[in-house]
């Protein structure tokens, strides 16, 4: 057993004796239980397995990809419709090798390529949890996909080039931290499915990954310890409180990322989330293949982005782009602001988002929308001017940029 | 036939701010707890938006955010003797719909009362004699003290993020605050709101006429706030937007800014909006709630069963369920039996109007961003000369300068066309009024009772209002204007204009929404609906809260109280009524 599991169960267990690395201790049925519920929480599986207004884990929810759209599946132990009747051997299989028992493949919408990093013992504790939900009738819909794609063999091409299967392993020149952080967060956490560019079919650029990325409609920043997109000036206990209470005093997580936090990140114990945030802050520099950002000189478009800010944005992010501690976040040195891709300011923007809920910060604030109050010029004049004030050097929007993104918004509603 | 539904340990009625406490005690207390709102669910985003809020016509105008009378409202007359007609257009007080009732569209002035207000009959007649209370008015102590609800009102304000300055902290009068208050245990928990100009003008001229000026307290956070709850709050932007409106970035308390985060996820609470309650079913001993009736949205008929059931509608409503429910003996002030409708109040305000040569900037306002004097306040001066009872404070608030609604002109202006334009102009940031928020005492013939003409729209009896002013309010009334005026000549102003309350209520003109009384306090059930514990003498596990219990009205804004007594009642029930369900005063 891993010293990292048993810092997940003193973690849990709010037990505050420390347990030597390598000691052993007997894996109960009720730890094992209580370890699956904890890494479930970790994976986030609730987020795609758990239909709105649906039964926990009953599965069915619609997962849009570039592609086309899926639907999860049924984690119940439903005999017919759920995984009832599959042997642990068959659950392994899919975590680790993305195929269902009769051999069919999964689609990589499934993070089995980052599952694949998982241990034996805590896909088993995985599997002992999901055993103890009720169990729930529920049919999942059949993948709209186009073919190939609706093939489901075409997926072993998609493996041979992009799935790299196998078990974690340590690096012994490393901490046990950095070891069980990198564990988490190359494995349950799949961070770098959002936060890393994608290739034309879908698979993670390996070179680029967490250099930021699409990810459910959103922009997931950079986590590389690039300036100022990335996690360079973000302290390791900056990392643990933005996943622990959905904030620190740099940002508020919103969209996707407020519900990785709401479903996962919070209930990992502290000492997971600090190993998370020193693998994180461990992550190589910018193999970066854009341009460097270079913020507008467009004088009249952040003149004019300049009084939209004074009467639309200030009154909570205040003149000087520094919010107000613990309510709203800076725009100043906002790592969200200067992200390559601006599809999520965008939709900020545009849509609106509710932060994060969590225990210690259970108020959710949230961003209106102002799509019917701005329009696109102005949309794209005033992101322009907060990428290049308060010293943010981030490069101008489109107003085409905006356009594109209010009809991805309107065709989500 | 109304479908009966599986029964909850508490049931509340409404879900404005005493609901939304006793749901968070309650649920504490791990009873599983529903609440039935006749409204719509909403929320700061996107219900009160900073994108959209600040729209005078849609909210003020239009009344966006009130109760709707086409669907809920009473009939009114003035005197016994005339014939009650239904108020067909919201007047002279506006309560609210939907999740955080009122609570949204408030201002957040939260006072707290004077301790002699809590015992002002006794307070009265020893200071002055019994004689000195009119024949017909029908004031009493409320059965609770100051001191019993001083860490009620602590707790209130705490929850709220109340910025003021405290005048007197156990005992210790506090520079800068309000020297006449009740000792209070602490200092708010936030500074005062920044003052605006028209807030300095008023102190300095307001000390000069010999007053004691003060920063009034806000539920408007001057600073960012995390609440008893670990609600964060966020700072008020002095965007003149909280009357009529709801608040956009979370800065003025309500049950959303306040209670909701750390309420509405609870497995054991339940809200269900658009039920709007119709009855409080009784066993046959009529000595127990077994369940309440309501309708939904579509028509539908429930019976809801509850172990513990509590009115926390606004404060007529309240009075009106327990006179269809036929809980407790109905008020008759004829035969001056019954207490079921007893004891309406309501608050008589005035204002002087001031035109200035400063620029006072009156957009940079905020609901209880204002200075006040309250050396004429309840029983804080002599009564002896003047020979009326109650009292109230002056005031210089700024709240807003909103176009339509919120702008002073001089005496004679004319209504419309180019001289009032003219005026308009010129007055607009030079202007400000005085106002006096003063009590009204309870009387033999202002009362609540079911109306003998008219139905509502599920068939019941509508609530019948029958009040006036009476002699007593007018003279305390014209005393405030008085001294307001007092202030408004030693601000040196260009001119002012006094405009004072005079002759017959009218329930047309907007005055204010602090209506009290028909379910009234006490501790004898001859004159009272509930107990010191806001439970019914009647059915002991019924409970009513809000102002309905006020046995009269002093000259403060009522939320502060309301609160404070429904953190009092929610502790009673915790730490007596489970443990042993029952009267908790033996009648």
């Amino acid at each position: 057993m891993k010293p990292g599991y048993l810092m997940a169960i003193a973690g849990l267990a709010g037990c505050a004796v420390a347990i030597a690395a390598g000691a052993s201790v007997r894996d109960t049925t009720h730890a094992q239980l209580e370890r699956g519920r904890y890494l479930v929480a970790a994976g986030d599986c609730a987020a795609c397995h758990t239909a709105d207004n649906g039964k926990p884990f009953a599965g069915d929810r619609p997962i849009p990809t570039p592609f086309g759209t899926l639907y999860s599946s049924n984690l119940t132990p439903d005999e017919e419709t759920g995984i009832g009747r599959w042997s642990d051997d068959d659950f392994v299989r899919a975590m680790r090798e993305g195929r269902r028992p009769n051999g069919d493949h999964l689609y990589p919408a499934f993070p089995y390529p980052w599952y694949t990093r998982l241990s034996r013992d805590d896909v088993l504790a995985i599997r002992a949890y999901l055993e103890t939900l009720t169990p729930v009738k529920e049919v999942v819909r059949a993948p709209d996909l186009p073919w190939p794609m609706s093939w489901r063999e075409s997926v072993a091409g998609w493996n041979l080039l992009f799935f790299h299967d196998g078990e974690f392993k340590p690096d012994p020149q490393r901490s046990n931290e950095w070891n069980r952080g990198a564990y988490l967060v190359e494995g349950l956490g799949h961070c770098s499915a959002c936060h890393s560019p994608k290739n034309a079919l879908g698979g993670v650029k390996r070179d680029e990954a967490f250099q930021g990325g699409m990810g459910e409609g959103w922009f997931a920043t950079s986590l590389r310890p690039t300036h100022p997109e990335g996690l360079g000036a973000w302290s390791v206990d900056d990392i643990v409180s933005y996943l622990k209470t959905g904030a620190n005093s740099r940002a508020r997580a919103m969209g996707p990322m407020a519900e990785v936090v709401e479903n996962s990140t919070r209930h990992l114990s502290t000492s997971d989330l600090h190993a998370m945030a020193v693998y994180l802050k461990d992550l190589p520099g910018d193999n970066d293949t854009r341009h460097p950002p270079r913020a507008s000189d467009d004088k009249d478009a952040l003149t004019r982005g300049r009084l939209i800010y004074l009467d639309q944005c200030a009154g909570c992010h205040m003149q000087n782009g520094e919010g107000i501690a613990k309510v709203f976040p800076p725009i100043k040195g906002n790592t969200g602001v200067h992200a390559d891709d601006p599809t999520s300011l965008a939709r900020l923007v545009l849509e609106g988002a509710r932060s994060a809920r969590t225990g210690d910060k259970p108020e959710g604030f949230a961003m209106p929308g102002f799509a019917d109050k701005l329009t696109d010029p102005e949309i794209a004049d005033v992101i322009t001017y907060i990428r290049s004030s308060f010293g943010n050097q981030a490069a101008p929007v489109s107003t085409n940029k905006i356009a594109d993104v209010r009809k991805q918004v309107a065709g989500h509603s | 036939m109304a479908q009966r539904l599986p029964a909850v340990d508490v049931v509340l009625v409404g879900f404005g701010w005493t609901a939304s406490i006793l749901a968070k005690e309650l649920t504490d207390a791990g009873l599983q707890v529903l609440a039935l709102e006749r409204g719509i669910f909403r929320d700061t985003i996107p219900d009160f938006s900073p994108t959209s809020i600040q729209d005078e016509l849609r909210y003020a105008v239009r009344n966006g955010l009130f109760e709707e009378p086409e669907r809920e409202t009473l009939t009114f007359r003035n005197s016994l003797e005339q014939t009650a007609l239904p108020m067909r257009h919201l007047g002279s007080f506006r309560p609210g719909s939907g999740a955080g009732g009122a609570g949204v569209h408030w201002n957040g002035q939260t006072w707290r009362f004077l301790p002699s207000d809590f015992e002002l009959r006794s307070h009265i007649a020893q200071r002055y004699g019994a004689k000195f209370i009119p024949q017909d008015m029908t004031i009493q102590d409320w059965g609770v003290t100051y001191a019993d609800l001083e860490p009620h009102y602590d707790r209130f304000e705490y929850l709220c993020g109340i910025s003021g300055q405290a005048g007197n902290v156990g005992g210790k009068v506090q520079e800068g605050g309000n020297p006449f208050e009740g000792a209070r245990r602490r200092g708010y928990p936030l500074p005062p709101l920044k003052r605006g100009a028209g807030q300095v003008l008023f102190d300095k001229a307001a000390r000069e006429a010999g007053f004691h000026p003060f920063p009034c307290p806000a539920a408007n956070t001057s600073e960012p706030y995390q609440n008893i709850y670990g609600v964060q709050m966020g700072q008020c932007t002095f965007c003149g937007y909280c009357e009529w409106f709801g608040c956009g970035n979370y800065s003025k308390a309500s049950p959303q800014t306040t209670v909701f985060p750390v309420l509405l996820g609870r497995d054991n609470f339940e809200l269900r909006t658009r039920c709007e309650v119709t009855r409080v079913n009784t066993d046959s001993s009529r000595k127990r709630a077994t369940s309440v009736t309501y309708v939904d949205a579509a028509g539908r008929e429930f019976e809801q069963p509850a172990e513990l059931v509590i009115l926390c509608a606004f404060a007529q409503h309240n009075v009106h369920l327990l006179l269809l429910s036929k809980i407790g003996q109905p008020y008759d002030p004829v035969a001056n039996k019954g207490v079921v409708g007893r004891n309406y109040a309501y608050q008589i305000t005035s204002s002087v109007d001031v035109f200035v040569d400063q620029i006072l900037n009156p957009f940079m306002g905020a609901g209880a961003l204002g200075q006040a004097v309250d050396d004429f306040n309840g029983d804080l001066f002599d009564h002896g000369p003047h020979g009326f009872v109650g009292g109230g404070y002056l005031a210089l608030w700024t709240t807003g300068g909103r176009p339509i609604l919120q702008h002073h002109v001089p005496e004679g202006t004319p209504t419309w066309g180019g001289k009032f334009k003219r005026a308009l102009a010129e007055n607009y940031l030079r202007s400000a009024s005085i106002a006096t928020h003063g009590s009204v005492m309870s009387y033999r013939d202002a009362y609540l009772d079911l109306d003998p003409t008219y139905r509502d729209s599920y068939g019941n009896p509508m609530l019948r209002l029958t009040f006036d002013f009476h002699d007593n309010e007018h003279r305390m009334s014209d005393f405030l204007t008085a001294r307001a005026t007092d202030v408004a000549k030693a601000m040196r102003a260009r001119s002012f204009h006094a405009k004072p309350r005079k002759g017959r209520y009218s329930i047309v003109p907007y005055q204010t929404t602090h209506n009290t009384g028909g379910a009234v306090m006490g501790d004898d059930p001859r004159t009272s609906v509930v107990n010191r514990y806001l439970q019914s003498w009647d059915v002991s596990n019924l409970f009513v809260m809000g102002s309905s219990v006020f046995p009269q009205n002093a000259g403060y804004n009522p939320t502060g109280t309301v609160g404070a007594l429904t953190y009092w009642a929610a502790e009673a029930i915790k730490s007596r009524y489970l443990k042993q369900p029952g009267p908790l005063v033996s009648a």
